[in-house]
């Protein structure tokens, strides 16, 4: 592997154009017209203009992007998160062009991107999944909410990462909530397919992070919890996952590394769990194919790259450790700074960064594509920054939080950043005490 | 791949019920060229479509003839979005851009007359190159009248979305 395409954007592309010099890689960007001037473009090697800003013509265009990255000789794709990052076809047309596509095998991804089977693979596996079924006829879906118990959570089988999820918390609601689950779900991910899950309420969302080189090791990485999360989005995310009993822990990951065994999976993935907050049971959500968003807490924690052992396994290396060598030590947090706007229900909230400032502090990590100037255009996520802290104790990583929000200077779009502000000093976020439902609750 | 003929037909189908007025399809041993239009068109293209590139040793010969159609609606939009109306620059040229990011072909198939010359006349729906997306051509029209008078591309080189491809003196 010489040369690697990057089929993303924003504060992710960067990243892995700075992976990418770590290893010595060379590293061509494929931007979107608005996007030609960013710093990951700068960054890199090359940059081609893969088409206009709508995603749909050009981050989502696999055949482009397979296109691009031969034209300009690369031998692997980068996908990243989002866009194509958990696409099979993607990945199969890149691989039947003799390129590296960084990420599980085809048939991996095509079984973790099925929630459905997915679902079925983590039960053969022996892992507890979320009580549930798949349904397709209202009195189906009613007989077997009725078995169930209200609330049910009704979730589209091509979704993931949060998307095409309903909450109904009786029958009538589930009837009138089945026929546009399913619609939503057609039109969305090309999958009418809709299941449902028991709403374990008092629920935290606990992720193991998985690493599996070409060469049958497979490690984990620790946990993380992104139990603070806003319509299923997550919004603050931390390692190690606070107050967790170290049993529950243990058993947590070994889940993860048995499935990930289980599936054949390659490189890293996430491995989704929901954890009863009282009982500490837990129950398999999903896997992510991918890199996630979060990966940062368990970089700091664990001291590694995570972004460049995917390259690196990728390219056939194997992964140089057992699961011993793993060690974590401290506590880290991430914030997502958001372009959104807090008072008009979380929209979107494009403009011009006519500011933009992230102080300089100890403990302090920013992985972010803005600047002062930069356009924050309207056809992509709004995430603008990650704000990460890593300190020995979990309350010295809030402060370091806290200071950096406050000194922040940014203006120009309006940000969540009073929500990551109360988020941080709230006290049941200071106990350790937040479940999934907890932030709409609480803060927002 | 193997292709029957009710496939074909139904491909056709297809065209005949969307907007694209090209359609070239290759894979390894086949290759499947559609164009509507007028009759002369047809066979004009006929005569091109059977010259795709050789097929690769082994594969099988059995290339069905490419299919015409002169049925459905005068040629409209072409398969290709067109890029934004071309602007005269401060000489007075016209910049032809590429309307999305791929392989760029001077003519419809290896071997064959390039599709414009300098000094070429082009009318607004005159076909001026082919971009190749994934064994997808893609046929971009002049969108201007006028004379070719740069040609700022290399045959079989890749464009990005927006790179000029021509200048044009318009007329």
């Amino acid at each position: 592997m010489k040369r690697v395409f990057i089929a993303n954007r924003g504060e992710i592309a960067l990243r892995i154009v700075r992976a990418c010099r770590s290893l010595r890689l060379e590293c061509v960007v494929g931007a979107s017209e608005p996007d030609l001037s960013g710093p990951a473009a700068r960054a890199a090697d090359r940059v081609v203009c893969i088409g206009p800003g709508p995603a749909a013509q050009s981050y989502l265009r696999d055949d482009v992007v397979v296109q691009a990255a031969l034209g300009t000789g690369c031998d692997a794709i980068h996908p990243g998160y989002g866009f194509l990052a958990e696409s099979p076809r993607l990945a199969e047309r890149a691989r039947s062009h003799g390129l590296v596509f960084v990420g599980p095998p085809t048939e991996v991804m095509a079984l973790t991107g099925d929630k459905l089977a997915a679902r079925a693979a983590a039960a053969r596996a022996g892992l507890p999944v979320v009580p549930g079924g798949e349904v397709s006829a209202a009195e189906e879906a009613i007989a077997l909410a009725d078995r169930l118990g209200y609330p049910v959570l009704v979730k589209a089988a091509g979704g993931g990462g949060g998307r095409g999820i309903k909450l109904a918390r009786g029958s009538a609601e589930l009837r009138s909530l089945l026929g546009i689950a399913s619609g939503e779900a057609e039109a969305a991910f090309g999958d009418a397919r809709v299941y449902l899950e028991r709403y374990i309420a008092a629920a935290r969302h606990v992720e193991v992070q998985i690493a599996a080189d070409e060469h049958g090791s497979v490690v984990h990485l620790g946990e993380r919890d992104c139990s603070v999360q806003r319509r299923y989005q997550k919004v603050v995310e931390e390692a190690p996952a606070p107050g967790l009993a170290r049993a529950s822990r243990d058993a947590l990951c070994e889940a993860a590394v048995t499935l990930a065994r289980a599936i054949g999976y390659r490189n890293l993935a996430t491995v989704e769990f929901v954890v009863d907050a009282e009982r500490e049971e837990f129950f398999f959500l999903e896997v992510n194919c991918r890199i996630q968003v979060e990966h940062p807490v368990t970089e700091a924690v664990t001291g590694l790259d995570l972004v460049a052992m995917q390259l690196r396994i990728a390219g056939g290396e194997p992964l140089g450790f057992a699961q011993d060598d793993v060690a974590a030590s401290g506590h880290a947090i991430e914030c997502r700074l958001n372009a959104e706007d807090v008072t008009r229900g979380f929209m979107p909230s494009p403009g011009t960064l006519s500011l933009f400032a992230v102080p300089e502090l100890p403990h302090l990590r920013v992985d972010t594509h803005c600047y002062a100037g930069a356009v924050v255009p309207p056809f992509y996520d709004s995430l603008l920054a990650k704000l990460i802290a890593r300190a020995d104790e979990r309350e010295e990583a809030i402060h370091v939080l806290i200071g950096a929000l406050e000194d922040l200077d940014i203006d120009g779009v309006e940000t969540n950043r009073t929500v990551l502000l109360s988020v941080l000093g709230h006290p049941d976020f200071r106990a350790g005490r937040v479940t999934t439902d907890w932030l709409e609750r609480a803060v927002a | 791949m193997g292709l029957s003929h009710d496939d074909v037909r139904e491909i056709l189908r297809i065209i005949d019920e969307s907007d694209v007025a090209e359609l070239r399809l290759q894979t390894d041993g086949f290759s499947l060229y559609v164009r509507r239009g007028d009759v002369a068109a047809s066979a004009a293209s006929q005569g091109r479509a059977s010259a795709p590139q050789a097929p690769p040793a082994g594969a099988p010969s059995t290339e069905p003839p490419a299919a015409t159609t002169s049925s459905g609606p005068p040629a409209a939009a072409p398969s290709s979005a067109p890029a934004a109306p071309p602007a005269p620059r401060d000489d007075g040229l016209v910049t032809i851009a590429s309307p999305m990011l791929g392989t760029f072909y001077r003519a419809e198939a290896p071997g064959a007359k390039p599709l414009v010359e300098l000094g070429s006349r082009v009318e607004p729906d005159t076909t001026v190159c082919i971009i190749e997306v994934m064994k997808m051509m893609n046929s971009v029209p002049a969108g201007v009248a006028g004379v070719v008078q740069e040609i700022c591309v290399k045959n079989s080189e890749l464009v990005e979305y927006k790179q000029p491809l021509f200048r044009v003196a318009p007329a």
